[in-house]
């Protein structure tokens, strides 16, 4: 059953850094001869030694960044089920339209009249997510999830700032992902901290008591860290809006309820999606996303500049007139490359398509944790799991001593990334787990028997676990000494 | 599936989600289509833009029309990479986890500074970070030299709403200098070099003052130009940061590109975003590890330096690819021929009747500004017509227009440029 991580052991000889394979006089790189005159740098401006970057032919750089490449473990290698994350397939299809040179030759100063396929792209995508999560308008200047959680938080601060003063405090559930308290930090607000009940939900009447006109709002997800439905998410929205405040959906969780629930429609006035999540982008190993932002109808005039419009001609526009905007949130108009990915993934799927999306990203999470609570049980068994679940291996460390880590790191030795550990940080021994709705039921069978098996090695092969893992180019690192004796280049 | 978790159908999974927020309509999304027809839509969305394929690209401001190399995208391009996540599993990272210390070794070496991280965003917002790392106690204020780009100094402004500072420009009429007073409340001096005309900075100039003040000088430079300028560190600055997309990464109409950040080793602790360190594993080998996460809001939530989490890695490394391709020596020779031909397209434009140059006898590296006899968005619009893309409009002056060469301008594009330029002009 388990033939070990699909990433090479060992790379081949000779390998190392670039550095290492780095010799005088050798070169990948080659340029037309010069065909004007060439010009002296000003003395003063120039350069004084050459920098001394590796000097290697084509086809050993091939070979070096191919055999990292087999170091690496992406969607494609094999099941990836990072909780909060949405590590789903990516469609091929998404990249072959987004390297059409329309659209990857295309500078961003351009004259809107050379670039009307791409605003139009923009524009019907920017429809598409405000249909999906019931907002009036959007921004896709974000590149980030964050990015748009600092956005969302601005126009918070934008909104309050016309009506007598930006407040003070937002809101955040105890389990909420790190971004959002430092981004409402960065938003020059004081970040607030909402607890959470006993079956893993806003404590409703904690937060009635937290709630005044010192509130510049709340920030949300839903279904919430936990993978779990906030059923209580009108009263809460009731209660933020009552003190003037405003509500914000961190996209993070979208995918379990496209088609089924809208946040607008819940009373959400901010939403911010992570088009790598819900709408297949790559995750690129750490970024490129995108991270559009939504709002209601009384925050339109807020949302950052440049705005795609389109003239009664049909004819689209850069828009940058907007006074109450709060501006730009990037250099230029954002991931376009990863809209275009995201177009392809909207429009293909269509709205049932989205639908079934969620449905099944729920059905898998849900059969999943059907098939794994024994051995890890959930963190909040009496809640039904949405997209993802929470599983705790407190038990088995009580009673073994082995970690959730090292459950982790078994899994990589029996052949699978494993899931998040350790998030959320209010859940001892965490392991969060999305599978996403591209799994077959034999990945999700095969999985859960790797996971009952490696809790079972924990008292009949403890060592199994502790040494993990084994088969990967590397064992487990020494991330103390790391962050102690810093070496961060070569 | 369903009757093992003893359910009898799909509703069922969403029946605990209150009535009163459900959808109770299908969304109003155009039907599902096949793999061919998504392809088509978007060939055809392709087909209404005129790409620098088609245009003859003159256009800088920021992002320019490069070479990028077949080896770049046909590894970045290898789907272990692109769909891999944040290496939070360091064993099965390695391979992004190496080519980012070996992007960081790069950034140190070329910008002569000692700590990068792992990209940012973009040029602009790594300028809004660099910014954050300056801002600490009493020193609050951030003082922009006049000839750093707009679009940078719009981005600053929007994130100083929350943050609570505004950019401070200092005018440079003469399109360099405005050196600015630096007191004990100012936290940095912003200088970009080469600025948004094109145009040298006395950089030094500017960091003596900043430094004299007790502030930090943040440069923004051009990352392909440092074959051949001295690097932002022999200049005195503190903090260096750039938008990454000349390393390797196509136009792609402004996004996905990536933002370049160094500073000096005591700042580290306050850098944004993720960081690789070099350690060993249990048995002694060499490996690589997201390092000082302490830092990192996954950490210190509202006490973190940043909120970034995902950034532009699938970027960097391009950039990485890039400049391994091109050594040293390459990395020189594109700097030298985009300031070859920069030069010559200047005298080629210098030479139509009524253009004349914004900022005369400044040295200036790949960009020039021109001053033309009729408003620049009509004369660019027209050589639109003509198959080009002349420029983009200058800050400050309707007539101005800055015109980018890179290595991949030809003599004869120039020359055609030239020509086409001149009867548009003519009266």
């Amino acid at each position: 059953m388990n033939q070990g991580a699909p990433v090479r052991r060992q790379g081949p000889p000779g390998a190392g850094t670039l550095k290492e394979r780095s010799r005088p006089g050798r070169r990948a790189f080659s340029l037309p001869a010069l065909d004007v005159e060439p010009v002296e740098v000003p003395a003063a401006h120039r350069r004084a030694n050459p920098p001394q970057l590796p000097e290697i032919a084509e086809r050993d750089l091939v070979s070096h960044f191919t055999g990292l490449s087999q170091q690496n473990y992406g969607v494609d290698t094999g099941f990836y089920p990072l909780g909060s994350c949405s590590m789903k397939y990516n469609p091929k299809v998404a990249e072959t339209a987004a390297s059409f040179p329309g659209f990857t030759r295309l500078h961003p100063l351009q004259p809107d009249a050379t670039v009307q396929g791409t605003l139009e792209l923009m524009w019907r995508l920017e429809r598409a997510l405000c249909e999906v999560t019931g907002m009036a308008r959007a921004t896709l200047q974000p590149p980030a999830g964050a990015c748009g959680e600092m956005t969302g938080l601005l126009i918070m601060r934008a909104y309050h700032a016309e009506r007598g003063g930006p407040r003070r405090k937002v809101l955040i559930p105890e389990a909420a992902h790190g971004t959002n308290p430092a981004s409402v930090r960065l938003a020059g607000y004081e970040a607030v901290t909402v607890p959470a009940n006993e079956r893993g939900l806003v404590d409703v009447p904690a937060l009635e008591a937290l709630v005044d006109e010192g509130v510049a709002g709340l920030m949300l997800t839903n279904p919430n860290t936990l993978g779990l439905f906030e059923t209580d998410i009108s009263a809460i929205t009731a209660l933020v809006h009552r003190v003037g405040g405003l509500v914000y959906y961190d996209g993070a969780n979208l995918n379990a309820i496209m088609g089924r629930v809208r946040p607008g429609d819940m009373g959400f006035d901010i939403v911010h999606i992570n088009t790598h999540k819900t709408f297949a982008t790559p995750h690129g190993g750490g970024g490129p996303g995108a991270g559009p932002v939504g709002v209601v109808d009384a925050l339109v005039r807020y949302l950052p500049v440049p705005r795609v419009e389109r003239n009664d001609d049909g004819v689209f526009r850069l828009d940058h007139g907007a006074p109450a905007s709060i501006g730009r949130m990037h250099g230029f108009h954002g991931n376009i490359g990863v809209l275009v990915r995201a177009y392809a993934y909207v429009f293909q799927h269509g709205g049932d398509g989205l639908q079934e999306v969620s449905e099944l990203a729920v059905l898998n999470a849900n059969y999943l944790a059907h098939l794994v609570s024994e051995a890890v049980p959930l963190a909040f068994p009496d809640g039904r799991p949405m997209h993802e679940f929470v599983s705790t291996a407190r038990e088995l460390k009580d009673a073994t001593g082995i970690r959730a880590m090292d459950l982790a790191k078994r899994l990589i030795d029996l052949g699978y990334h494993p899931s998040t550990v350790y998030f959320p940080l209010v859940v001892e021994e965490a392991m969060m787990v999305e599978p996403t709705e591209t799994e077959s039921k034999e990945t999700l069978e095969a999985y859960a028997a790797a996971l009952r098996q490696a809790v079972g090695e924990a008292s009949t092969h403890p060592e199994l676990l502790r040494e993990a893992p084994v088969s990967t180019p590397v064992r487990r690192l020494d991330e103390a000494h790391a962050a102690r004796h810093l070496i961060l280049h070569w | 599936m369903l009757e093992a978790i003893g359910l009898a159908s799909i509703d069922d999974l969403f029946d605990h989600i209150p009535a009163d927020v459900r959808l109770d309509r299908d969304l109003d999304l155009p039907a599902g289509v096949s793999e061919q027809e998504i392809v088509e839509d978007l060939a055809a969305l392709a087909r209404r833009n005129r790409s620098v394929d088609d245009l003859v690209c003159f256009a800088g401001g920021g992002a320019y029309d490069h070479y990028v190399p077949s080896v770049v995208w046909a590894l970045a391009g290898r789907s272990e990479f692109y769909t891999s996540y944040t290496p939070y599993q360091a064993e099965l990272s390695q391979g992004v986890l190496q080519a980012l210390f070996e992007f960081q070794s790069m950034i140190c070496e070329l910008t002569g500074l000692e700590v990068s991280n792992a990209s940012l965003y973009d040029g602009a917002t790594a300028l809004v970070e660099a910014v954050t790392i300056a801002r600490s106690g009493e020193r609050t204020r951030v003082l922009v030299a006049g000839g750093v780009d707009p679009r940078y100094v719009d981005t600053l402004r929007t994130f100083g709403r929350g943050a609570g500072y505004e950019p401070e420009v200092t005018p440079a009429p003469l399109g360099v200098g405005g050196v600015p007073q630096v007191g004990a409340d100012v936290a940095a001096v912003v200088v970009q070099h080469p600025n948004v005309y094109g145009l040298l900075e006395d950089v030094t100039v500017f960091s003596e003052a900043a430094h004299a003040g007790g502030a930090r000088l943040v440069q923004i430079f051009d990352p392909t130009s440092l074959g051949v300028l001295a690097p932002p560190g022999d200049l005195g600055a503190d903090i260096a940061v750039a938008e990454g997309q000349p390393f390797g990464n196509h136009l792609n109409f402004g996004g996905p590109y990536l933002g370049i950040l160094a500073a000096r080793m005591h700042d580290v602790r306050r850098m944004p975003g993720r960081i690789v360190g070099q350690t060993t594993d249990v048995d002694g080998r060499t490996g690589y590890v997201l390092t000082l996460q302490a830092r990192e809001q996954h950490i210190r939530r509202e006490k973190a330096t940043s909120n970034i989490c995902t950034n532009q890695t699938l970027m960097a490394l391009a950039a990485t690819i890039y400049l391994a391709w091109l050594g040293p020596r390459g990395l020189e020779e594109v700097g030298r021929q985009a300031a070859a031909k920069a030069s010559y397209a200047f005298a080629r434009l210098m030479a139509i009747d009524g253009v004349e140059a914004m900022f005369p006898g400044a040295p200036f590296f790949k960009e020039f500004a021109v001053r033309l006899p009729a408003p620049a968005v009509e004369v660019r619009d027209a050589l639109l017509d003509r198959g080009f893309l002349a420029g983009v409009l200058a800050p400050g002056d309707p007539h101005g227009l800055v015109v980018a060469v890179t290595e991949r301008r030809t003599r004869d594009e120039i020359d055609a440029l030239g020509v086409a330029m001149g009867e548009v002009l003519a009266p």
